[in-house]
């Protein structure tokens, strides 16, 4: 059974059918899914999602298509893992990662693929396109594969490499475009009015697209006990994961699956070089002013983000912060989260930890909150950033002496618990 | 100056269907004004109330957002290119 209504401008309120629109043809807003609230709570139960796949698609009355056999190739139900050892350097209590680097494709957007694509392929779509700092790129490749679909996908042209192979692998066209991710975005944008005939998932089916990120906020509470967080930290790039996130909790106590209202209050990271939305929030500004991006954390390098101006509204609204992390503090990031939990995240991921260490510092992620940071893409796509700090510890001839006399083991024990 | 303005799918209703116009105009500004006095309609979907670019409008000229310029009193040359692109994309 679908619930979805119809689409609603988020500016205007105008109303729209549920077709390939994402902007209001008045004003430019953004298209929302519109679901009938009432008819979900008098029907869906937690015991109904429980019995479903081990998937996003265990949530499919909450996401904008229904089909019994949707594109996707095991999305979604990654691992809520305590983080005992990283909370304590932290100087934090309940520290959760979600860690979503799991996902087929190893990121986050393997979640808005699929949705997206469903809706596509439903809409009567052939061609599934994209604008992409390589992890969309990645996930648009190998859903469009999986589905049969042609897939068409837009770089920019200074990507990591292993973020080009693995887009490249599934056999659809790659597009390397001389320019920034904006470049790309505004070629695909103005592509997009040029064929009509082409799903691009975040430009003319975004609106189904984005929807695919609440289940990063319905998975972390279902795996807490139906509990929302105290407080969770997401990164930022366009701003719609992290307005998703927060939209997601309060979506599940709207019909009915959370006993208590959430108050989870959410904090933004972003990367020095590349930090619209935390520069707004830090000047208390309104505007959003866009910037060039120059950081190592490439999947967040949106200069002129989309959803910027509701990530910055969510943010202040739940009493959250946000934080920007230089190029260094991202690869420390990714370090300490590797030596203490044992999951090696993208740049992205790095720029997350080393924002909640920065929080933690300020106090503004407290000792007392359960947090939830998500860790949303893998490491192996941006070992480049990692290559010239990590390496042997010692490069020996095969013999018991050359070993001895080059690496000290017993000593590293000080670093385990007692 | 004639300038060509590439106009969004949201808005070819106000060209009937043409996806560029030709008008004239010295800045970015009076160029946008100049489309709203050749197709009526667009001033009141590009503008808010005080007059600046609505929140999810972005313009370029030629390959610039126009925030990188001058805004609306960027100068424009003969031959140049403003697109009207919606801000509501990517990520």
């Amino acid at each position: 059974m679908e619930f979805v209504t119809g689409l609603r401008c988020r500016e205007c309120g105008r109303p729209y059918p549920a077709e390939a629109l994402h902007v209001c043809d008045y004003c430019f807003g953004p298209l929302e899914v519109v679901y009938d609230y009432e008819a979900l709570r008098a029907t869906l139960t937690r015991a109904q999602i429980e019995a479903g796949p081990q998937t996003i698609w265990r949530y499919a009355p909450l996401l904008p298509v229904a089909d019994p056999a949707p594109i996707d190739l095991g999305t979604g139900c990654t691992p809520l893992v305590r983080a005992d050892r990283l909370a304590a350097e932290l100087g934090l209590g309940e520290l959760w990662l979600k860690n979503d680097t799991a996902n087929p494709t190893g990121s986050f957007k393997d979640r808005v693929v699929s949705v997206a694509l469903t809706k596509a392929r439903q809409l009567g779509f052939k061609v599934a396109a994209c604008a992409s700092t390589g992890n969309l790129a990645n996930s648009v490749a190998a859903h469009a594969a999986r589905a049969g679909m042609v897939s068409v996908v837009f770089i920019p042209h200074d990507l990591e490499v292993a973020k080009v192979v693995t887009t490249a692998i599934y056999g659809g066209h790659v597009v390397a475009v001389e320019g920034t991710y904006d470049d790309v975005n505004r070629l695909c944008a103005e592509l997009t009015s040029e064929h009509p005939t082409w799903a691009f998932v975040n430009v003319n089916v975004r609106t189904y697209y984005a929807e695919g990120s609440k289940t990063l906020a319905f998975e972390v509470a279902e795996q807490l006990g139906w509990q929302a967080p105290d407080h969770v930290v997401v990164p930022v790039a366009s701003g719609s994961q992290l307005t998703k996130v927060a939209r997601g909790f309060a979506e599940l106590h709207e019909v009915g699956l959370l006993d208590e209202e959430p108050h989870v209050r959410v904090s933004g990271a972003q990367a020095a070089g590349c930090a619209p939305v935390a520069t707004a929030f830090a000047e208390g500004s309104d505007a959003i002013r866009p910037v060039k991006p120059h950081t190592i954390a490439k999947s967040l390098a949106i200069g002129n983000p989309a959803d910027g101006w509701y990530a910055l509204q969510t943010v202040r609204n739940s009493g959250g912060a946000f934080a920007a992390v230089t190029d260094e503090e991202t690869l420390d990031g990714i370090r300490l989260l590797a030596r203490t939990e044992g999951i090696f995240a993208e740049t992205a991921g790095g720029v997350t930890i080393a924002t909640l260490a920065k929080l933690a510092a300020q106090g503004v992620v407290r000792r007392d909150e359960r947090v939830v940071a998500y860790i949303t893409g893998h490491g192996l796509k941006t070992v480049e950033a990692l290559a010239s700090t990590v390496g042997p510890s010692a490069t020996i001839a095969p013999t018991l002496e050359a070993f001895a006399a080059a690496v000290d083991v017993e000593g590293g024990l000080d670093r385990s618990e007692p | 100056m004639s300038v060509t303005v590439r106009i969004p799918t949201q808005l070819r209703s106000l060209t009937g269907g043409q996806g560029s116009a030709s008008v004239e105009g010295s800045t970015v500004g009076e160029v946008l004004k100049a489309l709203d006095a050749a197709h009526p309609g667009f001033g009141d979907r590009l503008f808010d109330d005080q007059g600046g670019l609505r929140r999810f409008v972005n313009v370029f000229l030629d390959d610039e957002d126009v925030r990188f310029l001058q805004g609306l009193e960027t100068l424009v040359a003969d031959g140049q290119t403003v697109s009207v692109v919606p801000a509501v994309a990517g990520g």
